[in-house]
């Protein structure tokens, strides 16, 4: 069911919501940008739709609110662990764009299906709405139609941001009744979402591991600096390390924990007695790559990649991810000639 | 949602005994009840120092061996324990070996240093079941005769089987030779290289040069199985640190047929 509703009686349904639900949503830092004077927008916990910003796409997803970048698993002493507790024990709402709702699924592929599902995972996707937030136009770097992200249909509530008010479709039974109560009127609601980007991609068909040997990756050696910033922005990134914390001097009593891990940055394959795999940034960029536009599909039969453009805009080497998607064409005809 | 089981938290297992086969390479006998593999692996963990994947080198009643080589921070540590004392660990983890798919046929088994730990199991069995398998030959090379491992067992071996023992340097003597696992790779004799099962694990350059010289003898890609080692966090298809490819080493390996893990790229 579809509504016209104003911003304060929006807020009014969060209120409510808030009673069960931690609502999180994109929110502008000011000044806490990575560079001097620069800003920033980053999913953080909201109590009205003021507070959210949806100028600008947010630099961080809102993949933390499922994947802590710090999640402590257990305590442990000598001879006993104790899990540790949720993280929260509401349910979420987060608002976000459709192609960070089909980063949800990619999500969710990793952790609740490919192996058995993750405890601490799972334990923090339970009860977790989405609200989708139309676009009515592409950003400067996005490329989800090209990756077929820019149509959602799985929201529990989408909105449409209007001159002076909102439009709201409401398939979650739970928010309907709050909507009957306070929308201003009742219409019919249809998602908004954008039909064309500026900058486009093409994923060649014949595109295999064959592109390892291309000459392109060397580039990326160069300029590359390993920051792993593209990972931690991206919303499909899912890897972590574990590490363990002591709490006293002899080790006994501490903390394992996981934390957000990146495959562009040095350490990531080592093992012990000092081997190491793709020690070249080209090497992880490939693998970083492939997996975004053809490892992973081979496992779950779409693209991990939904085409958001975050790492793009991250990037302090101005290495754009769409562009590198745009040069396996070339490569590929290099490694296997033009047949 | 069904419910989940918190699979990260580790089990406490008593070490029953303890093996030294080297300075830097011991056995740890560890209790453990249920069904494992041998190529199968646990992470192992001492709180403080971290989780290292270790795969299991022998299987008991009751017990798995690990064998531990003292290499990395995480290890050096479990070497501060003796008999008695624990250990945290969590497993067993990947497929292991299939001992079904390996027999039937004539068999060689080549492993390098710590590399004879996951195939230990599969060397055992073949040689105590030799109505399951034609000829099986094991070439095993250790660096010096202070890095052999599995001492004890190399004795009851070479009864079973061909054994061809090998150190990168030193005298050759009647127990060993000297040279490279894949200097012995073109002599080997093998009736039928159409049906020849070859097992592959040690270093990664060791097993590129001996998977080369056992294309070249004449075996099939798809008789050659290996064993891949990487750095894992998880063990559970979650951490992502040992995925090549479309290839989890901790869901669908560490053991792969050649066939398929000639055209994974790391």
């Amino acid at each position: 069911m579809g509504y016209f509703i104003t911003v304060e009686k929006l807020d009014r349904v969060l209120k409510a919501l808030s009673e069960s639900y931690e609502i999180y949503g994109p929110k502008l830092f000011v000044r806490g940008g990575r560079f001097t004077d620069t800003d920033m927008i980053r999913y953080d916990k909201v109590a009205s739709w003021e507070e959210m910003e949806w100028s600008k796409r947010s630099d961080y997803s809102f993949k933390e609110v499922l994947l802590p970048l710090r999640q402590t698993l257990f305590y442990f002493t000598e001879d006993r662990v104790k899990e540790a507790d949720p993280e929260r024990t509401k349910g979420a709402l987060i608002f976000l764009r459709s192609c960070d709702l089909h980063a949800v699924k990619r999500l969710d592929a990793m952790y609740l299906r490919n192996g058995e599902a993750d405890y601490y995972y799972s334990r923090l996707r339970k009860k977790v709405r989405f609200v989708l937030v139309g676009c009515q136009s592409a950003g400067e770097s996005c490329f989800c139609v090209d990756m077929k992200t820019n149509v959602s249909e799985e929201y529990d509530i989408g909105l449409n941001i209007r001159e002076g008010k909102l439009e709201v479709d409401c398939k979650w039974e739970e928010a309907s009744a709050l909507f009957d109560q306070n929308c201003s009127s009742k219409t019919e609601v249809a998602v908004d979402h954008v039909t064309e980007t500026r900058t486009r991609v093409k994923i060649p068909e014949n595109l295999s591991s064959a592109i390892a040997k291309a000459s392109m990756w060397e580039e990326y050696s160069r300029r590359c600096i390993g920051c792993g910033r593209c990972n931690f922005v991206c919303p499909t990134c899912t890897c972590f390390t574990m590490q363990d914390m002591y709490f006293d001097e002899n080790g006994k009593t501490g903390q394992r924990r996981r934390v957000a891990a990146s495959c562009m940055v040095d350490g990531y394959t080592d093992v012990a007695g000092g081997g190491a795999y793709r020690r070249k940034k080209g090497d992880r960029m490939r693998f970083k790559v492939m997996h975004k536009v053809y490892d992973f599909k081979q496992r779950e039969g779409f693209h991990m990649c939904v085409g958001c453009g975050r790492c793009d805009d991250i990037c302090p080497e101005y290495i754009s991810f769409s562009h590198v998607i745009n040069r396996l064409e070339e490569g590929m005809k290099e490694v296997c000639g033009d047949e | 949602m069904n419910k989940v089981t918190n699979a990260y938290v580790p089990f406490c297992s008593e070490i029953k005994e303890v093996i030294r086969h080297t300075d830097i390479e011991y056995t740890f006998r560890m209790e453990y009840h249920g069904q494992v593999r041998p190529g199968q692996f646990f992470e192992v963990s001492m709180p403080k120092y971290g989780e290292a994947p270790i795969s299991v080198s022998g299987i008991g009643e009751d017990t798995v061996d690990l064998t531990i080589r003292r290499v990395g921070k995480v290890t050096n540590e479990v070497f501060e324990n003796y008999v008695g004392d624990h250990l945290f660990m969590r497993g067993p983890y990947g497929n292991g070996f299939e001992v079904e798919k390996l027999g039937g046929h004539e068999l060689v088994i080549i492993a390098g240093g710590t590399g004879v730990s996951p195939v230990r199991g599969v060397i055992n069995y073949f040689g105590e079941h030799s109505e399951k398998r034609d000829a099986l030959t094991i070439i095993t090379g250790f660096k010096s005769e202070k890095d052999i491992l599995f001492k004890e067992d190399f004795k009851r071996w070479r009864d079973q089987m061909n054994v061809i023992l090998t150190l990168d340097s030193g005298e050759e003597t009647e127990e060993h030779k000297v040279g490279l696992v894949t200097k012995f790779i073109p002599e080997l004799e093998v009736k039928d290289l159409d049906t020849a099962v070859a097992v592959v694990v040690g270093p990664p350059p060791m097993m590129r040069f001996s998977i080369m010289g056992l294309l070249d003898r004449g075996f099939k890609e798809e008789n050659i199985w290996v064993s891949q080692e990487r750095k894992m966090c998880c063990g559970l298809g979650k951490c992502g640190h040992c995925r090549i490819g479309d290839q989890y080493v901790c869901l669908d390996g560490p053991v792969f047929r050649y066939i398929q893990s000639k055209d994974m790229m790391d």
